[in-house]
């Protein structure tokens, strides 16, 4: 509700005053309303002769009156910011494509003069920078909100959508999935981290590097789990010879909050929960259990993701 | 009024007049109690059968509440929720709000306006048949876990291509089934409005409640088959592969978005109005004061109906519609609030006006009075695009609605309950239960939906199974929760009251409340006649304003007292002034609608399996025992021209053309159906505009001649069909057949001319979206001249049957009015296939 970026703070405002206006909008009507009320204890006339000029007020200036020059200011106030909540921005200092589906997010850092840097279900921004989203879907029309930070913007297939971004107060925001997308929609969220611009650009070029070498034993063993169990025909880790692309990006899958687009904290134990049943915490997951390969090589697999950084 | 003593001759008349209505208007007993078919009884099924989907609703609601009360809760799996809320929307919106607005204008709406019945009381019992049926089909689905999950809204591509199974197709053919006698209900009450009012009931003396009804049926008229073109677009991408809403192949989701709002909208306000209708009836009777700004209420109620349209796009703020666009129908939306703004203020005016009206009805009037100002405010606030775009899809807008329809339409609905309840039931339900329920019910309410409101700011979407921990949602959630069920309870009190056989029993007094309307007239609610005889009005609230008015009407001194031939008899009059024009004699009990739903039934529901043989058998014997109905029902010939009708007028038994209630009813349902193909033809521009793939694609269509070809073959048979009128005037039977069969001839000609052109198409229907509109759009043509043909032959043999002759020609003149549809549509839609892609 708070809002924490210059789009969320348009509307937060118009929220506000809207509020105010309803509430007193609201007194006054059941303030009529009771005074209406109070009647007369004498039937009135079943003839007709009740109609006074009490009433015709209140038709016309209730009915007619009030609610056009109050919608008419409000229309006034609330519409000009249309065009900034929506337009693209002419000069964005950063570029990220998100593509949907079910039920993940796969985000891309557009990189000047490279290949953009992919990433999965989480969005890190630079505070006080102007940011583009190009939206698009895979299958369903999914919708991006991160409510602290602006409005929602549907991803419909077919059809790019865009929005603008400029967060003002370093955090951590939740964003989800807004629209019914199917079985997981309730699973479909991800962490944008609002960061200053400097740790911002530190943390990108960390994104774009291939994944690092590990070196524990035990991740080492995981690495050889995760290559006989195919786990690279849909996840790719840059660098390795995993170059899946039906999966989220695993490259610096370990320096992530979250797993499973905001449905487990990214800690080992529930990273082996994860890879052991991954439809259990989230219904319709579309990767497969590994709970076969059994809790020393799922343990094993998890320390070579937690080491990929 | 004192009754002077009336000579006994006179009362024994008196009684055999009204022997002889009991009898025309017997409703059966026994079993073939469910062959009635008179609006009383038929209205009363119907609003329990309503009222019994409520309760189902309901039922989901609270499951909902209790799989929310906790974070990370498992009472219901992922699926289970899905299904559950979209069952939920659906049943609330398609099996409760609209049919109880239909079910309870079917059952009072002839008595209000003094009319016998509705004009085609068979329509209604078939209408209520369906309903059942399908409703009963859709609720069957949740508990075998097959119901639809893709929402109330069923958007595509998740609806069309991710959810297989058959949940989809159960709510998309179920709730077609559904929307078709809606329809057909709405069109039995426009005509009942139009042209059966008494004499002298001008259109400026109708009770408020025709007027919203009549709004709200034209509404329906226009706004489900919206609704109905995008369900058939739907359906055949599930069934058939046809790519309308796959961007792949050149299909568009958003189509299916303009087409659901273009009906979603409207239909806000198809609930919202007929409620609103009757609180127009309550507060004068009430207040004990004729209503204040009549006109302006009429003004108003049309006024939303025409602004209802002009919304839509308010439900698509987020789909990255154009800025300009998002202005414009954000200072719509708003707008609307101004004819709103006028009826409530026309209600607390006659208020203001009247006696001080204290009562269980009052109470829920002001309590829904309160919560609609608040939805409507929070409406406001959604129709300002930027804050649409953070409360779009959140919890504020569960809030909001439910707010706007519980307070706008149930709670009007309770006090109707209140207030009706001794005229339909003969007792009256306890006062004291009443307020407790009343408390209980509000209280509730505003429990369970005002959290929701804060929900959705805190960032809370909907539609969501369950939710993490720690988002400091839980305890307002609980709270909704807690709400949610002391709402319930409210209302199981006032079902306990109305249905445990044990309460004291408070008979009613005739006219309990002493209203001025004329349902009220009703002495006994066991009377099926509908009234004793049809006045004459001349007032706005003739038991208050025309003097002996009551004495006269029991003393059977006005039209119609008597039913001489034993048959059921009503009066047909004038649209605008009331001016008799007919006694029009409606068919009494009969198997055949219910028979003609199960079949008519069974065609929708063996096709949601894909038995496709099954469904065109089905579909067939519906065809047939619909032929059947109609031949047996509806046009006779009567045994004499005229007939009085008492204080000595006499009038026709039989019209045609346009006098005639079956001609206008056509010519409604027509409507109804040319909106439905406006609705395709807007998805070709649609396309056509915005879609590059349709305009490359269609440089591969049907060309010009075959559709040419085939559009003057059709034209032929209409214009032959014109001229079988003069035809039946003047000749043989053999020559009228003649015509006929030429006719016949040729419209089967041009069907087959469409089909070539579409055999001849390169590409088949399920590789692009042009090639399947295309398709659909000359099928549907087709379609239309077979059921045309059917048509033609039916009057053929009417003709040869002795059924029909040049003064009693109904069958025929109904027939051409369809053709004419028929034909207006052939020549657009040949404009559009074969004309778009000479432009391109």
């Amino acid at each position: 509700m708070v809002p924490a970026g210059v789009e969320a703070a348009i509307i937060y405002q118009l929220f506000v005053w809207m509020t105010i206006g309803a509430t007193v909008i609201l007194v006054l009507m059941a303030a009529v309303t009771a005074w209406c009320m109070r009647g007369r204890e004498q039937p009135g006339g079943a003839d007709g002769s009740g109609r006074s000029r009490a009433s015709t007020v209140l038709i016309l200036g209730g009915g007619i009156a009030l609610p056009v020059v109050v919608l008419s200011a409000l229309l006034a106030v609330a519409l000009p910011s249309v065009p900034a909540l929506t337009a693209p921005l002419a000069d964005p200092a950063v570029q990220v494509q998100i593509e949907a589906e079910q039920w993940w997010w796969r985000v891309r850092y557009i990189a000047p003069n490279a290949e953009p840097i992919e990433l999965a279900n989480e969005l890190r921004l630079p505070r006080g920078e102007r940011v583009q989203l190009w939206l698009s879907s895979r299958d369903v029309i999914h919708s991006f909100w991160i409510p602290s930070l602006a409005g929602k913007m549907d991803m419909v297939p077919g059809r790019g959508t865009h929005l603008a971004l400029q967060a003002t107060e370093t955090g951590v925001f939740r964003g989800v999935c807004a629209e019914y997308c199917g079985a997981a929609h309730a699973r479909m969220a991800f962490v944008a981290e609002v960061v200053e611009p400097d740790d911002f650009r530190d943390w990108l070029a960390a994104q774009a590097r291939p994944a690092a070498a590990v070196a524990a034993p035990e991740a080492l063993r995981g690495h050889e789990v995760f290559r006989q169990s195919g786990c690279g025909g849909c996840h790719a880790v840059r660098g390795t010879e995993a170059r899946g692309t039906i999966g989220p990006d695993l490259t610096h899958v370990g320096s992530r909050a979250q797993l499973g687009a905001g449905t487990l904290a990214n800690q080992r134990p529930r990273m082996v929960a994860w890879l052991a049943d991954p439809a259990r915490h989230k219904p319709s997951a579309r990767m497969p259990p590994f709970h076969g390969l059994g809790e020393e090589r799922l343990a094993q697999l998890s320390a070579y993701l937690d080491a990929l950084r | 009024m004192s009754t002077p003593a009336m000579p006994l001759a006179d009362e024994e008349r008196r009684d055999a007049q009204e022997q002889r209505l009991l009898t025309a208007w017997r409703i059966p007993t026994g079993w073939r109690y469910w062959s009635a078919v008179n609006n009383t009884v038929v209205g009363l099924w119907y609003v329990n059968a309503s009222l019994i989907f409520f309760v189902f609703g309901g039922v989901l609601a609270l499951l909902m509440r209790l799989q929310l009360a906790t974070a990370d809760n498992t009472l219901l799996s992922a699926d289970t929720y899905n299904q559950v809320f979209t069952v939920h929307g659906s049943v609330m919106m398609f099996l409760f709000a609209v049919p109880i607005f239909e079910a309870v204008s079917i059952l009072m709406m002839p008595q209000m306006i003094g009319a016998r019945e509705l004009p085609f009381p068979r329509l209604s019992a078939f209408g209520f048949w369906a309903f059942v049926i399908g409703g009963v089909f859709l609720c069957w689905s949740l508990l075998v876990d097959a119901a639809p999950k893709g929402g109330w809204f069923m958007y595509p591509p998740l609806t069309s291509g991710y959810q297989p199974g058959i949940g989809a197709d159960i709510w998309l053919l179920g709730f077609s089934f559904i929307e078709v006698v809606a329809i057909a209900a709405a069109v039995e009450l426009i005509v009942g409005i139009l042209r059966c009012r008494p004499p002298g009931m001008r259109l400026n003396l109708m009770p408020l409640y025709a007027w919203y009804v009549l709004v709200a049926a034209f509404m329906v008229l226009f706004a489900f088959p919206a609704l109905i073109a995008g369900t058939i677009l739907l359906e055949l991408e599930r069934a058939f592969g046809w790519p309308f809403f796959d961007a792949a192949f050149g299909g568009d989701p958003l189509l299916w978005q303009h087409l659901f709002w273009l009906f979603g909208h409207p239909e806000v306000y198809i609930i919202f109005l007929p409620s609103v209708a009757l609180v127009a009836m309550m507060v004068p009777t009430l207040a004990r004061q004729p209503i204040i700004g009549y006109s302006w209420i009429v003004l108003a109620a049309v006024g939303t109906g025409f602004l209802g349209f002009g919304l839509w796009v308010h439900h698509m703020f987020t789909t990255g519609l154009p800025g300009i666009t998002l202005a414009i129908f954000s200072a719509a939306s708003a707008a609307v609030a101004i004819p709103t703004g006028v009826q409530l203020f026309c209600f607390l005016a006659t208020l203001l006006a009247g006696r001080r009206a204290r009562s269980v009805p009052m109470l829920y009037m002001i309590g829904g009075l309160g919560s609609f100002v608040i939805g409507g405010l929070t409406g406001v606030m959604v129709a300002m695009a930027p804050f649409n775009l953070q409360a779009h899809d959140s919890f504020f807008i569960v809030a909001h609605l439910h707010t706007v329809l519980i307070g706008g339409a149930v709670f009007p609905l309770l006090a109707a309950l209140y207030y009706y309840y001794p005229l339909v039931r003969g007792r009256l339900l306890s006062e004291r239960v009443g307020r407790w329920a009343f408390w209980l019910v509000f209280a509730g309410f505003n429990l369970t939906f005002m959290p929701m409101h804060v929900l959705g700011l805190l960032g809370m979407p909907r539609r969501i199974f369950t939710y993490p921990g720690g988002l400091g949602w839980e305890t307002l959630n609980q709270v909704a929760t807690a709400g949610s069920f002391v709402l319930a309870l409210g209302l199981v009190l006032v079902a306990w009251d109305m249905l445990w056989p044990w309460r004291p029993v408070r008979r009613a007094t005739r006219n309990t409340w002493d209203a001025g309307t004329l349902e009220w007239l009703q002495k006994d609610p066991d009377l099926p006649w509908g009234v004793r005889t049809v006045p004459i009005i001349s007032t706005r609230y003739p038991l208050w304003q025309q003097p002996g008015f009551i004495a006269d009407y029991d003393h059977g001194r006005f039209y119609l007292p008597d039913a001489a031939e034993g048959r059921r008899e009503m009066l047909v009059t004038s649209t605008v002034d009331a001016v008799p024009l007919q006694c029009m004699r409606i068919p009494g009990p009969t198997f055949i609608t219910l028979i003609a739903a199960v079949f008519v039934g069974g065609f929708f529901i063996a096709a949601t399996f894909q038995w496709y043989v099954t469904s065109i058998i089905s579909s067939l014997l519906g065809l047939a025992t619909i032929l059947v109905w109609l031949w047996t029902g509806t046009g006779e010939i009567p045994e004499k021209d005229e007939k009085d009708v008492g204080l000595g007028l006499t009038l026709p038994l039989y019209t045609s053309g346009r006098e005639s209630p079956g001609w206008w009813a056509m010519f409604i349902t027509m409507l109804g159906d040319f909106s439905a193909f406006v609705s395709l033809i807007f998805g070709y521009v649609f396309y056509w505009t915005l879609n590059d793939r349709f305009l490359a694609a269609s440089a591969s269509g049907p060309g010009v001649f075959w559709p040419v070809a085939g559009a003057m073959l059709i034209v032929g048979a209409w214009l032959l069909t014109a001229l079988a009128r003069p035809v039946l005037a003047s000749t043989s039977a053999a020559l009228f057949t003649f015509t006929l069969a030429l006719a016949g001839t040729l419209g089967l000609l041009g069907m087959g001319a469409l089909a070539t052109a579409l055999w001849d198409m390169p590409m088949a229907p399920d590789t692009s979206a042009y090639a399947a509109t295309v398709w659909l759009l000359l099928i549907w043509i087709i379609a239309h001249v077979a059921l045309g043909l059917v048509m033609l032959g039916y009057c053929a043999a009417r003709r040869l049957a002795g059924r029909m002759t040049a003064r009693y020609d109904m069958d025929l003149r109904n027939t051409l009015l369809y053709w004419h549809f028929a034909g207006v549509m052939t020549l657009i839609t040949i404009g559009v296939v074969a004309g778009f892609p000479l432009l391109r």
